[in-house]
């Protein structure tokens, strides 16, 4: 199999009939430094993915300490209080802002945006390859914190002051600031790459694509970076104080100098909240492109799918506050806050009622990503359920900081992270690479990964119910929380995670090699309608479509099974 | 590579793709500026002895440096007007006299006015109101040097009559960070 | 009712009023999620691909689909607010009142990196006179009498949070914070940081120690005045 008959490239297309004059791009044009939406898509995903590996490599070395206190970690060493701490911290800031951010928002967003709205790219390539190199920087930057005198942050990633602005109580002088700068830097290469998925995604369109026939996943990614973009300013003028109180000696935060500490948790939660949001509506719509395809359905109620969306994000900046029930805010707040945040509730719930019911009077097709988008509706139903506990302020008193809360996020955020990244690498991986991957492999690969998962974090919402706190480094010092049955909950957790683990290493393997040794996929391996698949070479070339024969758009992205129509999809470039 | 993609060339809301972008810029600028003025406020509210160290911010430079902005902002509409026209030279010589009016201020602030200030023990950690006073001149103050620089871009390509269009552009964005300054003014200021 | 008291004890009067805005959570979300998964397994069963047969086309604004999800909508409208009214009567009863009884001991808690200092008034009732009696880790209380606790902290934030008492309170730096609580169940106990405050906030625990009326009067008694430790 040397040359594939189909080129799935598409390189030797066309390139004279742009009529733009330039040249082929070199090797370092194109993969060093691109401006082709796909091919930054591609370096968003893998720098996101090389992250995850530090972010799961820190997840092992903490959860080998907490099941076997004082062990030896194979390949990584004895776990000190301090390096327990900096471990902890920097999964979570990983985890959120070099993982889910960049795989979910940027990669995905990158490569499918100009796709699924008949663009030949973004509209802003140079500002796009800009967003990707300062975020690059920031990746440097933070691994750099590991690695400086004193060692990385460890102040958890909310980082409250004054342990965090105050060097002489979080013993991290260089590592704090570090890890600040790299969380800025961060915000700065989202807050460019938003500008142009919002404004793409508005405005280059394909004619005839009105608002309502936009795929799923182009609004969700547009209104996550709206939400984004206009959340994240509070922080940003709290990380500039935070360093200057680092660095410069301010006291902004700090209340001997008049300062005050809960500022800090306002500011961040104000952004924080929202940016849970920001990262679930990306999954969501990966979960909503998958599960029409392989039911054959039209998505069950595309507008309340919208407006739920929508009316979710304006709700989600009125309920910060409930990560600061018992923190010292007037108590008489947290009441307006507990109302608010339980009432969020009701348009998710929507929202996945109406997933559920696309499946109705569906012909459904188990196929990979079927099962991962099917597996995030199960998983995340119950991170979404629990999350009422939290909410309930006078619940909350008993459950904040405990594994309670740490089992409730991680039910949320692993169906987004984790769940919603398979999800789509499994359906679009024929896009990005021109092959197919590995269906067996795919297969033991989602139900190694989704029960081990549940292995992982159920005996965690019972530690929590049981009063064991976070963010602790060996629970045998807490007579309460040392018994033989805790403890087995707690290695059963680790063990589970090994297990998780080495099912990776399918994936890993079923990866690479069907990237370059997998079967050469058709044009519409799913027999999907939307405009992503329409392009002449399945793995689009530059420019996606020749000048000439850009789409027009006649109907929605989820016209399948129309009755009457012989083939079961009607895609959306089609005239009749 | 000079090109430009096909999709910038679309307008499905009506709005330019430049100017929806800057839009969407600006409306996460409103956020950050928002948060530092909201902590202070908040901070000031709580804290009625900030009124002895804001006695001394100089009124008089204030009060010049806004003039300085507000008429920088007209020559913005000014070059503005001239781009509408497709006079790209007159449209770039109003847009340096708005970089002028930048660089005025920027002198003025980190040539006279911080100097005095630091010099006379008002430093960004002697209290917390200066504290305040110069993450917020100096956030905003970054936005006047990095918006003057970006003028100086549009500027020159207005003048070769190109992308006239930013000309509006780089007008909105000055608008903005005239008005944070607005904001600004009387809050460091006058409110004493 | 599901409580959460077979995992951890109930040891204090409102514990029990906790545990039941934890139960009655844990009913409605466990109907619904039962609901919700039910709905889901069955359609996923009901509808699998079978040979000859072709999906049917909704748009999801039909009516008498429609309303399959409006209306349960609406139930999950009513289930939020009776959620709403436990949580913020719980809610006003720890947090936003402090009981006044005639019979209640202060006690000063300051937390630092990485210990917990308690000032407990000594032989004459009263904080802050000479006879007080200083500990450190070592909370001790009358069982069945409220005490009122003072939260500061002397340098970052921590957390004061004790399991069986189901309370827990953030200890900010600068301020001193209040809050209650009438301890029911005798015996020892474990006090733990919860809040992230440096290396040593995984050895910051306390032990408290709720005691009968005699032991609690002869613990004052023996330890008036000087610094007690472990």
């Amino acid at each position: 199999m040397s040359a594939p008959a189909s080129d799935p490239h598409g390189h030797g297309h066309g390139h004279d009939d742009h009529g733009h004059g330039h040249h082929e791009p070199t090797f370092i044009e194109k993969f060093v430094f691109p401006t082709d939406h796909k091919y930054i898509g591609m370096q968003y995903m893998f720098t996101g993915m090389a992250m995850a590996l530090f972010g799961g490599f820190f997840v092992y070395a903490f959860r080998m300490q907490l099941a076997f206190p004082g062990i030896n970690v194979p390949l990584y060493g004895h776990v000190s209080p301090l390096e327990y701490n900096a471990l902890v911290t920097n999964h979570g800031t990983i985890m959120i802002f070099w993982v889910a951010m960049p795989v979910l928002i940027a990669a995905f967003g990158n490569f499918l945006i100009p796709l699924m709205i008949g663009a030949d790219d973004m509209v802003f390539p140079r500002l796009n390859r800009l967003s990707y190199q300062i975020f690059l920087v920031s990746c440097l930057v933070l691994i750099t914190s590991w690695f400086v005198p004193g060692g990385g942050f460890g102040g958890a990633w909310t980082a409250y002051p004054p342990l965090s602005s105050n060097s002489e109580y979080s013993l991290t002088p260089l590592g704090s600031t570090l890890w600040v700068v790299a969380v800025a830097l961060e915000f700065a290469a989202f807050l460019l790459g938003g500008i142009n998925f919002i404004t793409t995604a508005m405005n280059s369109r394909a004619p005839g694509m009105r608002a309502m026939d936009v795929p799923m996943i182009v609004w969700m990614i547009c209104i996550a970076s709206i939400l984004f973009m206009v959340s994240v300013g509070p922080l940003i003028a709290g990380a500039i104080m935070l360093i200057f109180d680092q660095q410069l000696n301010t006291g902004f935060f700090d209340p001997r100098q008049g300062g005050d500490p809960v500022l800090w948790q306002h500011l961040f939660w104000f952004f924080g909240h929202p940016e849970v949001y920001v990262v679930l509506l990306p999954a969501t719509g990966f979960v909503a492109e998958v599960i029409t395809v392989f039911s054959r359905k039209k998505l069950f109620g595309y507008q309340t799918i919208l407006y739920t969306t929508i009316g979710t994000g304006v709700l989600s900046f009125f309920v910060w506050a409930h990560h600061q029930f018992i923190s010292g805010i007037d108590p008489r707040m947290a009441n307006v806050f507990t109302v608010t945040t339980v009432l969020i509730s009701i348009p998710i719930a929507e929202m996945m009622f109406l997933y559920i019911a696309t499946l109705y009077g569906g012909s459904i097709r188990y196929t990979t990503p079927m099962l991962w988008a099917l597996g995030f509706i199960a998983t995340f139903l119950i991170g979404g359920v629990t999350g009422i506990f939290l909410g309930a302020s006078g619940a909350d008193i008993y459950f904040h900081d405990t594994y309670f809360v740490l089992a409730h996020f991680h039910y949320t955020f692993f169906p987004i992270a984790f769940i919603g990244t398979f999800t789509g690498l499994t359906f679009w991986f024929p896009k990005m690479f021109g092959r197919m991957l590995n269906e067996t492999l795919g297969k033991i690969h989602f139900w190694g990964t989704f029960i081990s998962f549940n292995c992982i974090f159920m005996p965690l919402f019972v530690l929590g119910a049981a009063g064991q706190h976070r963010r602790i480094y060996n629970y045998n010092h807490f007579p309460e929380l040392a018994t033989p049955d805790m403890q087995s909950l707690r290695v059963m957790a680790t063990v589970s995670l090994l297990v998780l683990i080495s099912f990776q290493v399918v994936f890993l393997f079923n990866f690479f090699y069907s990237m370059f040794r997998g079967p050469i996929a058709p044009r519409n391996p799913w027999k999907s309608g939307t405009l992503e698949w329409t392009t002449p070479t399945v793995c689009p070339g530059h420019g996606n479509w020749p000048p000439d024969q850009m789409p027009t758009v006649y109907r929605g992205p989820y016209e399948y099974s129309v009755p009457g129509r012989e083939l079961d999809y009607w895609p959306q470039n089609e005239p009749n | 590579m000079g090109f430009r993609p096909i999709a910038t060339t679309r307008s499905a809301t009506g709005v330019p793709t430049g100017k929806l972008a800057v839009w969407w810029l600006l409306a996460s600028e409103v956020v950050i500026f928002g948060g530092v003025l909201m902590s202070y406020l908040m901070h000031r509210i709580n804290h009625v002895d900030w009124t002895y160290e804001a006695a001394h911010t100089d009124v008089r430079i204030g009060t010049f440096n806004t003039l300085v902005l507000l008429t920088s902002s007209l020559t913005a509409v000014i070059a503005h007007h001239y781009a509408e026209k497709g006079d790209g030279v007159k449209a770039s010589n109003y847009l340096l006299l708005t970089i002028g009016g930048a660089v005025t201020f920027a002198s003025i602030k980190f040539g006279i006015e911080w100097p005095t200030e630091i010099a006379h023990g008002f430093t960004i950690t002697s209290s917390p109101f200066w504290s305040f006073y110069y993450v917020a001149a100096g956030v905003h103050a970054a936005h006047v040097i990095v918006g003057a620089i970006i003028m100086g871009f549009v500027a020159y390509d207005a003048r070769q009559g190109r992308d006239l269009h930013r000309v509006e552009n780089v007008g909105l964005y000055w608008h903005f960070v005239d008005l944070v300054w607005i904001f600004l003014f009387p809050l460091l200021y006058i409110a004493k | 009712m599901i409580t959460i008291d077979w995992l951890i004890p109930q040891g204090s009067t409102y514990a029990a009023d906790i545990d039941q805005v934890i139960g009655v959570i844990g009913l409605i979300v466990g109907f619904w999620w039962l609901v919700t998964q039910g709905m889901f397994t069955y359609l996923l069963w009901e509808y699998r691909e079978k040979a000859g047969v072709k999906a049917a086309y909704y748009t999801g604004h039909e009516h008498d689909l429609h309303k399959w999800v409006a209306y349960p909508h609406y139930l999950i409208i009513l289930c939020d607010v009776v959620v709403i009214y436990f949580a913020v009567s719980v809610w006003y009863n720890v947090k936003q009142v402090i009981p006044e009884n005639e019979d209640q001991e202060i006690v000063r808690v300051v937390a630092q990196q990485w210990a917990w200092s308690f000032q407990h008034p000594g032989a004459d009732g009263e904080l802050g006179t000479d006879d007080d009696i200083f500990t450190v880790d070592e909370l001790h209380v009358q069982s069945n009498r409220t005490m009122i606790f003072n939260l500061e902290s002397r340098d970052v934030m921590h957390s004061f949070s004790v399991p069986v008492w189901r309370i827990k309170q953030d200890v900010i730096p600068g301020r001193i914070i209040t809050g209650w609580v009438t301890p029911t169940l005798e015996g020892e106990f474990d006090l733990q940081c919860a809040e992230m405050c440096g290396v040593g906030h995984g050895i910051m625990g306390a032990k408290v120690f709720v005691e009968s009326p005699e032991q609690h009067a002869n613990w004052i008694a023996a330890n008036s005045g000087p610094v007690a430790s472990r």
